[in-house]
């Protein structure tokens, strides 16, 4: 397959991602569709990595990983600690958090 | 010491003495504030005396000095200096303006005696003096306004001196605005001739003018009108004169001072000081001639029908100044002058002794409540009686020779001005005619109340405090008159003030008796003598015709208003009756203030509510809510944008992105 | 064959985020999110990067996602409530989607990248290989490697403190 194939299904991807952030409320889900587009740039990466024969894109996406998992952690982390103090989870709600 | 040093001395001691007493108004005592106020006058006249008998040292040709304490401005083509001239002209002025204030000091020494205000006075007197000897000693155009304006204002102070008085109030802002209209006038002139001259100091100024101007020219004849604002502003003529009559609410050493002797005399000083421009525009001399003689009769004919003593006698002074502006336009400088020291004898003398009738009817003026003041009030009849009749010109008193001798002048000058000679006349015999009306109305017949009173106990007469303008009942608190009132028989001051003055009224003017000596024309005239028209002189034939022709009218008068107001005192009511509208002319005063009511006071007032209503409301407060609006509006519109959702605020990011991506995707292509 | 495993995996990726996107229980789009990783992997395979797709499976779709299965078990799977209120933005949001995606296919497609559409040049033996990566990591990108693991530390670190239990009366 032609490298275009890939790079224009990962905008697609990047795109659909983009889209549930902005649709969806719940904190959960918005990290979710964080991870979509991540992954999407991810694979253009790889897919460039390929188009040029380097392997270096590929290191860059696994760095990138590694952020993505590092930023989940956290997400998540605030994700409980909301749930624990009885906040709603809803990111329209929560418009004026207090330590 | 030179005579300049003399005249600055002159213009400092008033100035000392109005900041001691208003700065020790708590600490030193009345009396004393009142000497410290006469000394420092009768100081300053003295140093006149010694300016004058240093002129008088040098020849007649060198007698003009002028001598500058500091530059002011002197900086790209201006050049205003802090600076005064002392000719003829400056010396006689200062000689008439510290004699006459101090013996108004002494007498107000006993009159103000028992004012709370008595400390502010004095201040303000005082401060009037130095004002008034700043004008006449100014050396250039600036320090002449300088002066203009002060003046102006203890003017407004003195009027206003009762401040708790309605209308002394009123009257004290009347008489501002109106002096104001003529201070206009007087600063363009100034600035048009520095426009066209290039500088301000007198010597330049009337050096120069007969060469850059051309008689007749349009912009000599303007600043010459402008001039003439100025002056029939201060000086009370006709149209700027409504001011005159209400300033009689301030106290009468004020009207004295003031409005009688040496402020409403600035106007004249001013056309003389100026002649050499209003000989380059005869337009505008004749328009002060005219209006001089306009004054004169228009004056004379209200004051026939006055019945507050201080507003006829306002009326007067209106009149006879009148006498002097036409005096002073046609040319006639040292007589117009002439006039002018003789009046403000008279006329100061005149106040004096109303101010002494006044106290003893317990502060009310209305002459139709006064008779028989004879019997009560010895002396201040007989002053009263030389005062009208110096007023009235009769024969040998000082007025005779002094008013003849304008009239005498304008007939020599012939044309249309032996019209104006004859006009004067007619003057004449108003003036006796309203004189002598007043003192048979007050002096003779039987007592009223008051002097009765005054008689049978020797004390004066105590009424409740009033106001005379207005019958209203008022304190005797400070910021209106005292309690007690003090009259010339009971106090030395005042009679010694009035005795120097009577002395003056009758023989000042056998210093200048035609054909006989010449002493004050001799003095005065080399100052005019850049003036083709001080050549002018009435033959002493002419002269004293003319004073036999003042001297029947003058007795003449006298006795009709003997046969008026003594022996058929019907006849006055008839004649009302008979010439009803011109008897509501004269008591009306023609209408004037009506008449400036309906055409600038009403417009003025409409258009400030116009501008309230319309142009504050919608322009100003349209553009400032305008603005106000615009603003918050627009901010709240971008308030929206910061609603605290993040989904939103990720919108506006992903929209941007897209928008950004859009921009490379067409530039590119 | 590489065309059929290449739109295999093209529809699975996409249905996985479009699942994400639209599913209204959090456990499913955790679920769709599961089946979008798998699908990357395959797509990484296809690309020769051998071993990204293995982290991408282990690390991604193994650890990443049961952290989330653990999360969204505790916090159950509330649905959203329907009420939008923001005034449009379910009516932009996909507007914006649709318009990033013609744009960036726009860009792709008329690049001038020739390369692009090519299958790209042919690759050693060893590309993709762990081997490689191993160099690059511990050579050229060394820096960066030590920095992410500091990162690592601190997110753990980070994770720990969040959901501490704090002291004064704090609920379960």
């Amino acid at each position: 397959m032609n490298i275009e194939w890939y790079i224009v299904l990962s905008s697609l991807l990047f795109a659909v991602g983009a889209m549930g952030i902005l649709i969806r409320r719940s904190p959960v889900v918005i990290l979710l569709c964080l991870e979509l587009m991540l992954n999407a740039g991810n694979l253009a990466l790889v897919a460039f990595s390929r188009m040029v024969d380097n392997q270096q894109g590929q290191v860059f996406a696994i760095v990138v990983m590694v952020v993505a998992a590092c930023e989940v952690v956290v997400g998540l982390g605030l994700i409980v600690a909301i749930f624990r103090r009885r906040l709603p989870l809803d990111v329209d709600e929560l418009r004026e958090l207090r330590g | 010491m030179s005579a300049t040093t003399w005249a600055w001395l002159v213009l400092l001691l008033p100035l000392l003495g109005s900041i001691v007493v208003s700065l020790g108004f708590r600490t030193i005592p009345a009396r004393v504030a009142g000497i410290v106020g006469t000394a420092a006058v009768g100081l300053a006249f003295l140093c006149a005396v010694a300016a004058l008998v240093n002129l008088l040292g040098e020849g007649a040709e060198a007698r003009h000095h002028a001598s500058s304490l500091w530059d002011y401005a002197s900086a790209a083509g201006l050049d205003i200096k802090l600076g005064i001239y002392v000719d003829q002209l400056s010396v006689f002025m200062m000689l008439v303006v510290t004699g006459v204030s101090t013996l108004i000091h002494l007498y107000s020494f006993g009159y103000m005696k028992s004012d709370e205000g008595y400390h502010r006075f004095f201040s303000y007197l005082n401060f009037f003096v130095f004002s008034m000897l700043l004008l006449v000693l100014a050396g250039n155009f600036v320090l002449l306004i300088v002066g203009w304006a002060f003046v102006g204002f203890a003017s407004y102070a003195l009027i206003s001196f009762w401040y708790r008085r309605t209308t002394a109030t009123k009257a004290g802002m009347k008489a501002f605005v109106i002096n104001v209209v003529g201070d206009i006038g007087l600063v363009l002139a100034a600035l048009l001739i520095f426009r066209e001259l290039g500088s301000f100091e007198y010597g330049t100024v009337f050096a120069h003018a007969p060469e850059v101007f051309h008689r007749g020219g349009w912009t000599v004849t303007a600043i010459c009108l402008l001039l003439l604002v100025g002056a029939f502003a201060k000086s009370a003529q006709i149209p700027f004169h409504t001011w005159l009559p209400d300033a009689m609410e301030g106290p009468t050493p004020v009207s004295s001072l003031i409005h009688a002797a040496t402020m409403v005399t600035a106007g004249v000083y001013l056309i003389a000081r100026t002649h050499v421009l209003f000989y380059l525009a005869p337009t505008a001399a004749d328009v002060g001639a005219f209006v001089g003689l306009a004054t004169l009769l228009v004056a004379g004919t209200i004051a026939l029908a006055m019945t507050d003593l201080k507003r006829a006698i306002a009326y007067s002074t209106m009149s006879q100044i009148g006498y002097m502006i036409m005096g002073v336009s046609i040319g006639a400088y040292a007589q117009g002058l002439f006039h002018l020291m003789t009046h403000a004898f008279f006329k100061a003398l005149l106040f004096m002794t109303a101010g002494s009738i006044i106290s003893a009817m317990a502060n009310r003026q209305d002459i139709d409540r006064m008779s028989g003041f004879w019997k009560a009030m010895r002396f201040t009849s007989l002053m009263l009686v030389i005062g009208g009749l110096a007023l009235a010109a009769f024969p040998l008193t000082s007025g005779f020779f002094s008013k003849d001798s304008i009239l005498a002048y304008a007939e020599a000058r012939g044309g249309m001005y032996t019209w104006m000679a004859i006009g004067g006349y007619v003057g004449a015999l108003l003036t006796a005619l309203y004189t002598f009306r007043l003192i048979f109305r007050v002096l003779p017949g039987r007592p009223c109340e008051e002097a009765q009173h005054l008689i049978d106990t020797g004390e004066l007469y105590h009424g409740p405090p009033i106001n005379p303008a207005n019958e209203e009942l008022e304190d005797a608190d400070v910021g209106f008159p005292g309690a007690e009132h003090h009259i010339a028989e009971q106090s030395r001051p005042m009679a010694a003030a009035m005795a120097v003055l009577a002395f003056g009224a009758l023989f000042a003017g056998l210093i200048q008796v035609p054909g006989v000596d010449n002493v004050l024309f001799g003095f005065l005239e080399p100052a005019f003598a850049d003036s083709p028209l001080s050549t002018i002189h009435p033959t002493v034939g002419a002269e004293w015709r003319g004073l036999a022709i003042g001297a029947v009218i003058s007795v003449a008068s006298i006795g009709l208003a003997w046969l008026f107001w003594v022996a058929r005192p019907e006849l006055p009511g008839l004649f009302r009756q008979r010439l009803r509208p011109v008897y509501l002319l004269a008591v009306n005063k023609w209408y004037f203030d009506e008449a400036i009511d309906f055409l600038i006071v009403r417009p003025a007032l409409a258009i400030g509510r116009f501008a309230n209503s319309t142009f504050e409301r919608f322009v100003v407060d349209g553009l400032v809510t305008g603005t106000r609006e615009t603003v918050s509006g627009a901010g709240g519109i971008v308030r929206v944008v910061q609603s605290g959702f993040v989904r939103s605020y990720a919108l506006l990011l992903i929209a941007g992105f897209a928008g950004l991506g859009l921009y490379f995707l067409l530039s590119s292509s | 064959m590489e065309a059929v495993l290449f739109f295999l995996a093209a529809i699975g990726a996409l249905g996985g985020a479009i699942g994400v996107v639209a599913m209204r229980n959090p456990f499913y789009s955790v679920l769709a999110l599961i089946v979008h990783l798998f699908s990357l992997a395959v797509l990484f395979l296809l690309l020769s990067a051998a071993f990204v797709a293995a982290a991408q499976v282990v690390v991604y779709a193994g650890a990443v996602m049961v952290l989330y299965v653990f999360v969204v078990a505790y916090i159950g799977g509330g649905e959203e409530s329907a009420w939008e209120p923001i005034p449009g933005q379910q009516f932009i949001a996909p507007l914006l989607g649709v318009a990033i995606f013609v744009e960036l296919a726009i860009a792709v497609l008329a690049s001038s990248l020739l390369a692009l559409g090519t299958d790209g040049p042919d690759v050693k033996a060893g590309f993709g290989d762990p081997a490689g990566i191993g160099y690059l990591l511990l050579e050229k990108f060394l820096l960066p490697f030590e920095a992410s693991s500091i990162l690592l530390l601190l997110a753990a670190v980070g994770a720990i403190v969040l959901a501490s239990r704090r002291r004064e009366g704090e609920s379960a």
